[in-house]
């Protein structure tokens, strides 16, 4: 995917704020270049500005100050109609009254296009979603996950560069969720279209994406592709909000180039780490660790310390084994190990020794 | 590829296919049962009856309530729009009599005598002035022919009575009536009745005309009977005490020389009666028709007045609702009313027109404000709508007299156009007394009817549609006209058939800022009501109103559906 996309910012946001009472801003400062033909998520909890930021790229919300770019042409005082973009919208927002070739006619019509093009144009933009049959339907006929198929070949049977996602397949259970995550990454892809999609299902972020922005009070926190999101988160919000994460509580005792000593708050016991976010010896740190990456009674060699665990809780969960321990005077640290022949089952009350590569645990600010 | 995927794909049980089964089950194997071996149907309607009991019970109340002072009146109404059978119960032997008639010329003598014998009845009774101005609204100058025969008619059969009388002074005599005319069993009652003490306190048995009298002398029985009973009931006196009216001599005179049977009667009635008779074929004759058209009043030589009564001689009649649509029952058959009385049909045209303008102007006015409501935050829009809805706390009369003031010729309205100069003070305008007060008054007054069901439909109209246009592409016309306009559709429909229907029937504000032009229909059939107590033309207009209403609501509910109608 990424060999579609140019290096030359096809969407850009420019020191853009929105404030929607004059007091609060709700996007601070928000710059972001977005390349020709990439995915791009937007992710954050609700309330992070997200959507916010999606709606002024709609053109339905104007930034109170800043630059919105589309293809090097600003785009702040163009009206939503002229802006040829494409969207989807988490209700579907199919219109109740037409049929569904009429939905899909419908952008084709007030763009003035002929008969039999708008014709061949439906039909090529059903048979992409494989809706191909429901020409005639009404949206109250269909299901959820119909609809979404509908409203997404809308958003796109008028060829447009840019499409934007709000929150498209929240409305939908899990199983079909999965199934068109990929085929809207694979239709993205074939197209070579451009999206932003907004979510707060980090699942989703995840798999769909080349880059994901997440977003926190009003900024982005990290932008990223999923897998240095997810390996290196660079504070201690990313690093808690995408996937499972252990957090410890301490401060910097010494602090070299790339790697830090950490006396940790409850028992005292030092832990070896990679400084991220930290400045200076004696800077109070989140340390950071994914639970797949804890492995007990380590063999890391000698310049790893290790930790005292004892076994709150142990689950089988089929193809891995979720282990909750009482660390450093916390109960919430989870350990996953893999379910292989040689793994050993826990049970509670067993005290064990955990310990991890120093590079896997990410000093944070805290 | 499937069409569905995910949980929309058919995967083996689930509750509909259960039902499916079960319903498949029940077809191929005779009638469910259920547990205790009875029909399932059976012991279904067993459970919910109880409940339909419970609901039917709840609504008596004000099912009774509405029955009886609601919807029984209102039938009773629609009823006397056909209802006629005045004519034939105040002339029922003129009825039969003119079956014989031709229509054309002056019916012969033997209808004048039947008319003579019903119009003495009904001037006793006082009916023949009510029949008057019943066949007054078909033909203009009945009312006072009627009143006028009433006068004279005592007056006929005079002759032959004194003829009788001279002939024997017991023709004078009340007993030789009673001994002539009274079934002997009732003569009995009487005499029994008048033995007793205290007959005040009882009433004189109803009076019996005899079987014999029935028979041998069947005009005048009949006659005697009527007047006997008319005697008992209107003068509260006795049959055997006052001596018969003038037209029973004629009845007899009738009877005695067309074929009387001589062998009915015994003794001493018998030898009087064939005294008469004899004397009676000398009698010096009277000719009723001449008595009728030179004595009383040259009108019943019209054909047109026996046309009228004879073409009205059936008890029910199509005729209130022709006048209703401008034709008229003629003995001609149906024709269209004088091109000067014509009025209804007109009216008719008027009423819809106006209410359909009434109705336009308010979805003009009301859909923006409706619109505007509806995208306000909660707080405002209530505020507003506070605004909408005060109207109603104030009375119908008052604003319908303060559009008066406004817009009367010095009025408050006028007076600013002139103080501006838009209009010369000599050429101010008419806004009152006219269509336009009426239309300017009722969208008014009718407005809120249209605002709140545009406001409730508009309220569930998301506004992620409208976005969702312009994101396609919409220009903001295009997204309402395309997108949102059509979702409010329904509330249009709700409250145009609101506005329409309460229009068609207003009559309040017609009356008071119409003037002639600006009347509806119901201010004619109000006329008709309690002013010329004409309710059969008035059940008649109603009656095609309220049809009219049902037609328009049932092509609504085939073009929009009355499902799509919604209130809020």
């Amino acid at each position: 995917m990424l060999d579609t996309r140019s290096d030359q910012a096809f969407v850009s946001f420019d020191r853009v704020q929105k404030s929607y009472d004059g007091e609060t801003l709700v996007v601070k400062d928000l710059n972001l270049s977005i390349g020709k033909g990439e995915f791009l998520t937007m992710l954050g909890p609700s309330g992070s500005g997200k959507t916010t930021c999606l709606m002024m790229l709609a053109g339905f919300e104007t930034a109170t100050h800043g630059e919105i770019r589309l293809d090097g042409r600003e785009i702040n005082n163009i009206p939503p109609h002229k802006r040829g973009i494409g969207m989807v919208f988490q209700n579907y927002a199919l219109f109740p009254h037409m049929t569904v070739g009429e939905n899909l006619s419908f952008p084709l019509e007030v763009r003035k296009i002929g008969k039999s093009e708008r014709e061949t144009k439906i039909k090529r933009a059903l048979d992409m979603v494989q809706m191909g049959d429901f020409v005639g339907r009404r949206p109250a006929q269909l299901s959820g996950g119909q609809q979404q198929r509908i409203a997404l070949a809308r958003a796109l049977v008028f060829e447009p560069e840019l499409v934007l996602m709000d929150e498209p397949l929240g409305a939908l259970d899990k199983q079909l969720r999965e199934t068109l995550q990929f085929e809207i990454t694979r239709l993205a892809h074939d197209l070579g279209i451009t999206v932003v999609y907004v979510t707060h299902d980090q699942t989703e972020a995840l798999t769909m994406s080349d880059r994901v922005a997440v977003f926190d009070d009003g900024r982005i926190q990290q932008l990223a592709t999923p897998d240095a999101l997810y390996e290196t988160p660079q504070n201690s919000f990313v690093a808690q909000f995408i996937g499972e994460n252990n957090t410890l509580r301490g401060t910097v005792k010494t602090l070299d180039k790339d790697r830090c000593v950490v006396t940790l708050d409850g028992t005292g016991e030092e832990i070896d780490a990679l400084p991220v976010n930290v400045k200076k010896a004696g800077d109070k740190t989140l340390v950071s660790i994914r639970p797949e990456r804890v492995e007990f009674d380590p063999q890391l060699g000698e310049t790893s310390h290790t930790l005292d665990a004892e076994v709150l809780e142990f689950i089988y969960m089929g193809d891995v084994f979720r282990t909750r321990l009482r660390v450093a005077g916390r109960d919430d640290f989870i350990v996953k190990t893999r379910n292989r022949a040689d793994q050993k089952r826990l049970s509670p009350g067993d005290k064990v020794k955990i310990g991890w590569l120093p590079q896997d645990c990410r000093a944070l600010d805290h | 590829m499937s069409s569905a995927t995910g949980p929309d794909a058919f995967t083996g049980a689930t509750p509909d296919n259960a039902i499916r089964d079960a319903d498949r089950a029940g077809k191929s194997g005779g009638a469910m049962l259920a547990a205790d071996g009875t029909p399932l149907k059976a012991s279904l309607a067993k459970s919910l009856r109880a409940q339909k009991l419970r609901a039917l019970a709840l609504i008596a109340p004000l099912l009774i309530f509405i029955m009886v002072t609601f919807i029984a009146p209102i039938a009773d109404m629609l009823f006397r729009s056909v209802e006629n059978d005045i004519v034939s119960q105040t002339l029922p032997r003129t009825v039969v009599e003119l079956d014989r008639w031709d229509g054309e010329g002056v019916p012969d003598e033997q209808t004048f005598r039947a008319l003579g014998a019903d119009l003495m009845v009904a001037s006793e009774l006082k009916n023949h002035t009510r029949l008057g101005s019943r066949l007054n609204y078909e033909t203009t100058g009945v009312s006072s022919l009627f009143r006028q025969t009433g006068r004279d008619v005592d007056d006929l059969g005079e002759i032959y009575a004194d003829q009788f009388i001279d002939l024997n002074e017991a023709w004078e005599e009340p007993s030789t009536w009673m001994s002539l005319m009274a079934d002997p069993a009732w003569i009995e009652n009487h005499e029994a009745w008048a033995a007793q003490e205290d007959e005040d306190e009882t009433p004189e048995p109803r009076f019996r005309v005899s079987p014999t009298a029935q028979q041998a002398l069947p005009r005048t029985a009949r006659l005697f009977s009527q007047f006997a009973t008319i005697i008992q009931t209107e003068d509260e006196d006795s049959p055997t005490e006052e001596e018969p009216w003038n037209i029973v001599y004629q009845a007899l005179y009738e009877d005695l020389t067309g074929g009387y049977d001589a062998g009915a009667y015994g003794g001493d009635i018998q030898a009087l009666l064939a005294n008469a008779a004899e004397a009676a074929a000398s009698f010096e004759q009277m000719n009723v028709r001449d008595f009728f058209v030179e004595e009383i009043d040259e009108d019943w030589a019209d054909p047109q007045v026996w046309g009228t009564i004879e073409a009205f001689s059936s008890p029910y009649t199509a005729g209130y609702f022709l006048s209703a649509i401008d034709m008229q029952l003629t003995p001609q058959g149906i024709e269209a009313q004088p091109e000067d009385q014509q009025i209804y049909m007109l009216l008719f045209q008027r009423t819809m027109f106006m209410s359909m303008t009434i109705m336009i102007s308010c979805i003009l006015l009301g859909y923006p404000i409706a619109f505007l409501l509806s995208n306000l935050p909660l707080r405002t829009s209530n505020l507003l709508l506070i605004l909408v809805l005060l109207p109603f706390w104030t009375s119908l009369l008052v604003r319908t007299s303060a559009w008066k003031v406004l817009l009367q010729q010095q009025g408050v309205i006028n007076d600013i156009l002139v103080w501006i100069g838009l209009v010369a003070d000599g050429n101010r305008l008419e806004l009152i007394n006219n269509q336009t007060g009426t239309i300017i008054a009722m969208t008014h007054i009718l407005l809120p009817f249209m605002i709140l069901p545009l406001y409730s439909v508009m309220k569930t109209i998301p506004p992620h549609y409208v976005r969702a246009a312009k994101s396609l592409g919409a220009t903001n016309w295009t997204a309402f006209w395309r997108v949102y306009f059509p979702q409010s559709i329904p509330g249009i429909g709700a409250g145009s058939i609101l506005v329409f229907i309460l229009s068609i029937g207003y009559y309040i504000t017609p009356e008071i800022v119409g003037g002639t032009t600006g009347t509806f229909i119901s201010n004619r059939i109000a006329y008709h009501i309690s002013t010329s107590l004409n309710w059969g033309l008035a059940a008649a207009l109603g009656s095609i109103l309220l049809a009219f209403v049902l037609l328009l609501y049932y092509l609504y509910d085939r073009i929009v559906g009355i499902d799509n109608v919604s209130l809020g």
